[in-house]
C-alpha cells in the first residue's frame, strides 16, 4: 500500500517536471553594467510570472558584440547603446526587426561627498576638484556623453590634466565611491533606488547637452526559435517592466 | 607585420618599460635583505612574513588593485598619510603604479633570492668568518657572488611580470596617457573598442618580448647549471 502510494507519488512528481522542461525555457540574457540593478528586479518578476528562468551577464556592449561574434551563447543582449545590437543586426547575428529601444540613458555628474555638486553644474567650471573621473568614451555610451557635455560646455580642454578614464561606468562609479575622485560622469541609474538618489550630492546633466542614450535590446539569431527568449523581450516592453525601469532613473522612448 | 603604432600607443610601451625598470630596481633593494631573513631567521613568525609576501601569487590582482585603492584613497591610511606628508595621493600616479607593481611582483623577486641564499648553505660564510671576514664581508664577497643565478632569476622575473600585469594597474591607474596607461592597459583598450589592429600589434610585441625574455632566463638558467 505505502510502496503503490509513493510510486504514484513519484509518478506525479516525473510528470510535474516534465511538464516544466516542456514549458519552462531558459534565457541567457547579456545585460549592459548599468542596467544591472533594474534587470534583476525585472527577472525577478518575470520569472514568477512565466516559470522561466533568466541567467544574467553583466559588462560592456562592445565586449559582449564581441563575443557574440565568437559564437558565445547568449541568447539575448541588452546594450548600453544602439550603435552594437544594429552593428549584431547587419551581420545577421540578431534576428532583424527585434530591435528595441528599452531605456533611455540619463547621464548624472556625482559626487560621493554630500553637498559638493550643486544642481547647475558650476563645479565643473569653478574647478577646485582634482579629479574627474568618465568612463572611456570608446568604450561606453555613458564615457561618450560625459566627452559631448565637456565639449557642449566648452571645458573638455580646461578638464584635460584632471581626466581619469573607467573602463566601464562601473569602475569610474568606483574610483568616485572610494573618493579617489571628486567628480565621476556615470548613469542616474547607479545611484537611483526606487525612484531615488539615495547618496552623495548630484547635477542631472540637461538631455541637450548630450546625444540620446538609446539603450538597445535584441534578440540574437542563434535564440531565433526560443520562445522563452521571445516572452523576456515582450515582457521588458511590458508596463510593469517599464515602472521598474522609470523607478531607476530612466526615461522611456 | 604592419608596424604603425600610434604615438600614444609608443607612450605606452616606453612607460611600460620605465615602470618595470623602477619596480625591478626598487625590488632588489627590498627583496635581499628581505629574502636573507627568510633564508636564515628561526623566529616563529617567519612562516607568516613568508606567506604574506607569496599572497600576491594567490590573490587576483583585481582585488588586490581594489584594497590598494581603498587604501590610498581619502579615507584609507596610505591616503591619509601621503597627504598629511603633502605627498598628494597616490592612484592615478606613477608613483602609485611603483607600489602596487612591487607589492604585486614581490614573491617573484623574493623567492628566487631566498632559494639562493638557502642553497648556499652556512657552511661558505662560516669559512669566510674563520678567515675574518666580516658580516658585511661575508654578504657581499661570499653571499652576493653564489647566489648571482637567484638574483639573474629574480631580476628578470619581477621585470616581466611587471610588464605583463594587468589586474593592478588597472584599478589603481585611471588609464591616463603618459602617466598610468601602461601596455597591458593600452591593449584591452583596444580590444575592448574592437580595434583588433592596433591590439595586435602591441599584443604580438608583447608575446615576442616575453618569449624571448623567458628564452634567455632557461638558456641562462641551463649555462649556470652547468658551472
Amino acid at each position: 500500500m505505502k510502496l503503490s502510494q509513493s510510486r504514484v507519488l513519484l509518478g506525479a512528481l516525473l510528470c510535474g517536471m516534465m511538464a516544466n522542461t516542456v514549458y519552462a525555457g531558459e534565457v541567457n540574457a547579456a545585460v549592459a553594467a548599468n542596467f544591472t540593478a533594474p534587470v534583476q528586479q525585472i527577472v525577478a518578476q518575470f520569472q514568477k510570472e512565466t516559470g522561466h528562468t533568466v541567467k544574467l551577464s553583466f559588462g560592456s556592449s562592445g565586449k559582449f558584440t564581441a563575443q557574440i561574434k565568437e559564437g558565445a551563447p547568449f541568447d539575448v543582449l541588452l546594450a548600453a547603446d544602439e550603435k552594437n545590437p544594429q552593428l549584431l543586426e547587419k551581420e545577421g547575428l540578431a534576428v532583424e526587426g527585434s530591435r528595441f529601444v528599452y531605456a533611455l540613458g540619463k547621464l548624472v555628474l556625482w559626487s560621493a561627498q554630500s553637498g559638493y555638486v550643486d544642481d547647475k553644474g558650476h563645479v565643473l567650471r569653478k574647478g577646485g576638484y582634482n579629479k574627474l573621473a568618465y568612463a572611456d568614451p570608446k568604450l561606453a555610451p555613458y564615457g561618450l556623453a560625459a566627452k559631448e557635455t565637456l565639449e557642449e560646455l566648452g571645458l573638455w580642454n580646461a578638464v584635460q590634466g584632471k581626466l581619469v578614464t573607467g573602463e566601464s561606468i562601473t569602475q569610474t562609479y568606483q574610483f568616485a565611491a572610494t573618493g579617489n575622485a571628486e567628480l565621476a560622469f556615470i548613469a542616474l541609474s547607479q545611484i537611483t533606488q526606487n525612484g531615488k538618489v539615495t547618496e552623495g550630492s548630484w547635477w542631472i546633466v540637461p538631455a541637450h547637452l548630450y546625444n540620446p542614450i538609446k539603450q538597445s535590446a535584441v534578440q540574437l539569431s542563434a535564440a531565433k526559435d526560443k520562445a522563452a527568449a521571445q516572452a523576456f523581450l515582450t515582457f521588458l516592453k511590458g508596463e510593469k517592466a517599464k515602472t521598474i525601469i522609470r523607478s531607476f532613473g530612466y526615461d522611456l522612448p | 607585420m604592419m608596424l604603425n603604432i600610434a604615438p600614444a600607443d609608443l607612450q605606452s610601451v616606453w612607460l611600460t618599460l620605465k615602470l618595470a625598470s623602477v619596480v625591478t630596481l626598487l625590488l632588489l633593494l627590498i627583496a635581499t635583505p628581505l629574502a636573507w631573513w627568510l633564508a636564515h631567521s628561526r623566529r616563529w613568525y617567519k612562516g607568516i612574513i613568508a606567506s604574506l609576501v607569496a599572497l600576491p601569487l594567490v590573490l587576483p590582482p583585481t582585488v588586490l588593485g581594489f584594497y590598494l585603492l581603498l587604501l590610498m584613497g581619502p579615507h584609507g591610511v596610505v591616503g591619509e598619510l601621503t597627504h598629511a606628508l603633502n605627498l598628494g595621493r597616490l592612484p592615478f600616479t606613477f608613483a602609485g603604479l611603483v607600489i602596487g607593481s612591487v607589492l604585486f611582483s614581490m614573491p617573484f623577486a623574493v623567492q628566487p633570492i631566498q632559494n639562493a641564499f638557502e642553497s648556499i648553505g652556512k657552511r661558505p660564510l662560516e669559512v669566510a668568518a674563520t678567515l675574518r671576514a666580516s658580516l658585511l664581508d661575508q654578504f657581499f664577497s661570499v653571499a652576493l657572488p653564489l647566489a648571482r643565478p637567484g638574483f639573474l632569476t629574480a631580476m628578470i622575473l619581477a621585470f616581466a611580470h611587471t610588464v605583463g600585469e594587468f589586474g593592478v594597474v588597472l584599478m589603481l591607474g585611471g588609464n591616463i596617457d603618459g602617466e598610468t596607461r601602461v601596455l597591458s592597459v593600452a591593449i584591452y583598450s583596444h580590444v575592448e573598442a574592437m580595434e583588433y589592429d592596433a591590439a595586435h600589434v602591441l599584443a604580438g610585441g608583447m608575446v615576442l618580448f616575453s618569449f624571448v625574455v623567458l628564452l634567455g632566463l632557461y638558456l641562462l638558467g641551463g649555462k649556470e647549471g652547468k658551472r
